[in-house]
């Protein structure tokens, strides 16, 4: 009982029930898997954040959104930054330091700049971001659903408020 | 009398002491009776019935095996009862490590015991596996068991790693989030890794659930599979019997009946281990910090200790290799050692032979020497990232140091090959020295000898 590609029913019949085997086990992992995977939407971090109006943010300030996690930077040229406040390294919370102007992980001693760019390694990327946007040309909103990873700070990734004549 | 006459002869006390061993004799008074009672006790069958009289010999084995199994025993018990006087939330875990110390009858001791246990578990099974290569007891018909106790040194760890957080001190929180974050690194799935191990973007309720879950139930059942195949193989292989250097394999040992020689033994050390492990308990408590706060990270902060050798690495390579690609190359290389090894000639002697003993001392100098000078020189003068501006981090702080340690590791080799004539198991087990070595300062420093900012410090 052999057709010309020399497969017997035999060998088909147990190549398909090791086909149904691994199908059946697939099946378990995926259910597995949904099942205790994270449930998105828990407690308040991970959702959208009014952080107020741009007038309230001096350029060259940093303030600290300890519920989001995030620090919402106004560079010196009006541009907003929302960056997460955990280490690019290995998670630490990264603490802005006012005097040196800087922030400094204090668990393995990267620094960053007000941008987030890396000052002094070992952090191998600089501060993810979340999504800012800012509506009606003043209220500042911070989607800390949406986070972006970056390997350099040459673009710009900074958000202006819309000059309102 | 037959074993029936005998069995029926004393009383309903001894009837129903004797069934449950399938009628073997309580006391048997003659090697015969020995043996039977070895096969038909469930817990006594672990052993053969009679065992090659030098394999028990207390400085060949160390009873380390058995230690290992012995802490099990504890870490089990104890663990279940912190189970009734724990719960696994942030709002109230911490609370409870608190009320262990104030409310619960011998809680801090309870905790102490497992703790203690839990990390001397780690220290013991790392050392059974190295009295195990080092007495080159890995060779046929043992390759497959030797995975499988690499496999529960790895499930050991996973243990003790779970565990760490459970206390939701500061020290739990922030050990587990560099834990994790090494995760991060994985390359295309370690991200969505750590979200999934985490059950969030960071350590949180979702966490602790998980780590709960895994320390109670996935990591002990797997251990116990685990650990039952394990004991089942060392049974089934039967034990290396060990000899002196240039004392040729006998084919005629003497063998002695398991009752009384191993089985005392093995009580009298379960005991006094037990007895230092209760004295130890009662005199140091487990540490515990302040609560969890998310918000500020100590300085500095520190993976669990055996972790601290991959953090170390971590100072000195790019993440990729010191998080992935070294343990994993290091975790096969140990893995597969045993079905590198084509001969047994080393069975049963430490390290091999005397040339062999001469170059592990040189391994173990080697590294001692070489990773204390490589992690000062990277410390003070070597800054790679700086040296090579026009390279990406990848390449300058990874390629770079990684190809010179591989090229520094080759030489060695090629050392131990040519000049010191070294057999292949010899270099082997050089080799194996000098990187287990370079591990361990590397985890010694980083442990002891990294203050604020991961900066080199004395300790005192």
């Amino acid at each position: 009982m052999t057709d010309e590609n020399g497969l017997t029913r035999r060998r088909f019949l147990k190549t398909g029930w090791y086909g149904l085997g691994a199908l059946a086990v697939g099946e378990g992992v995926y259910v597995g898997y949904r099942f205790l995977s994270p449930r998105i939407g828990e407690g308040q971090f991970g959702g959208i954040f009014d952080a107020g109006r741009v007038d309230e943010y001096p350029p060259g300030s940093v303030t600290l959104f300890t519920e989001g996690r995030f620090y919402l930077v106004r560079q010196i040229d009006g541009g907003f930054l929302a960056l997460y406040r955990q280490c690019t390294h290995l998670g630490c919370a990264v603490p802005w330091d006012a005097e040196q102007q800087k922030f400094v992980c204090p668990c393995h001693g990267s620094n960053f700049e007000q941008d987030g760019a890396v000052l002094n390694p070992p952090a191998p990327r600089p501060l993810d971001l979340f999504a800012v946007t800012i509506e009606n040309g003043t209220d500042i909103r911070v989607d800390t659903g949406q986070k972006t990873q970056r390997d350099n700070t040459d673009g710009t990734f900074a958000v202006y408020p819309e000059e309102i004549p | 009398m037959s074993d029936n006459q005998e069995a029926n002869s004393g009383g309903l006390f001894k009837r129903f002491a004797e069934s449950m061993n399938r009628g073997a004799p309580m006391n048997p008074s003659d090697d015969r009776g020995r043996m039977k009672q070895v096969m038909d006790n469930l817990v006594l069958h672990l052993h053969p019935a009679k065992v090659a009289k030098p394999s028990i010999k207390f400085t060949y084995t160390w009873g380390l095996g058995g230690l290992a199994l012995l802490l099990l025993v504890i870490l089990v018990i104890t663990g279940v009862m912190l189970m009734f006087v724990y719960t696994p939330d942030p709002e109230h875990a911490y609370q409870d490590m608190l009320n262990l110390k104030t409310d619960v009858w011998f809680g801090q001791f309870m905790r102490n015991l497992h703790h203690w246990s839990g990390n001397a578990l780690v220290v013991v099974t790392l050392l059974h596996l190295l009295r195990v290569m080092y007495t080159g007891a890995l060779s046929r018909p043992r390759e497959f068991n030797w995975i499988l106790g690499v496999s529960l040194l790895v499930l050991v760890v996973v243990a003790n790693f779970t565990g760490y957080l459970l206390p939701w001190d500061q020290l739990a929180y922030w050990a587990v989030t560099v834990g994790v974050s090494l995760l991060q690194y994985v390359p295309l799935v370690g991200d969505e890794l750590a979200y999934f191990i985490l059950g969030g973007p960071e350590v949180g309720a979702a966490t602790l659930t998980n780590f709960y879950g895994l320390h109670l139930a996935i990591v002990p059942l797997l251990i116990m599979g685990i650990l039952s195949f394990h004991l089942f193989r060392a049974r089934k292989d039967g034990f290396s019997i060990p000899r002196k250097i240039g004392e040729a394999q006998s084919e005629r040992v003497e063998r002695i009946t398991t009752i009384p020689h191993l089985v005392s033994r093995e009580f009298i050390f379960a005991l006094a281990a037990t007895a230092v492990l209760v004295v130890w308990a009662i005199l140091i408590d487990a540490p515990l910090e302040e609560a969890a706060d998310p918000n500020h990270s100590p300085n500095p902060a520190k993976a669990a200790w055996y972790f601290m050798g991959i953090q170390e690495l971590l100072l000195h390579f790019h993440p990729i290799f010191a998080a992935i690609i070294m343990p994993a190359v290091g975790l096969t290389m140990l893995a597969l050692l045993p079905y590198m090894e084509h001969t047994k000639d080393g069975e049963g002697v430490w390290f091999h032979s005397k040339h062999g003993r001469r170059l592990a001392v040189l391994g173990l100098i080697t590294g001692f020497v070489g990773t204390t000078l490589l992690v000062i020189a990277d410390e003070y003068y070597i800054n790679l990232p700086e040296q090579l501006p026009s390279l990406p981090t990848i390449i300058s702080n990874g390629w770079v140091p990684f190809a010179w340690t591989m090229a520094g590791l080759w030489l060695y080799w090629e050392l131990l090959r040519g000049p010191l004539k070294a057999a292949i198991s010899e270099a082997r087990q050089s080799m194996f020295t000098l990187i287990l070595t370079g591990f361990v300062v590397l985890t010694i420093i980083g442990v002891f000898f990294r203050g604020e900012g991961m900066a080199l410090d004395w300790p005192w």
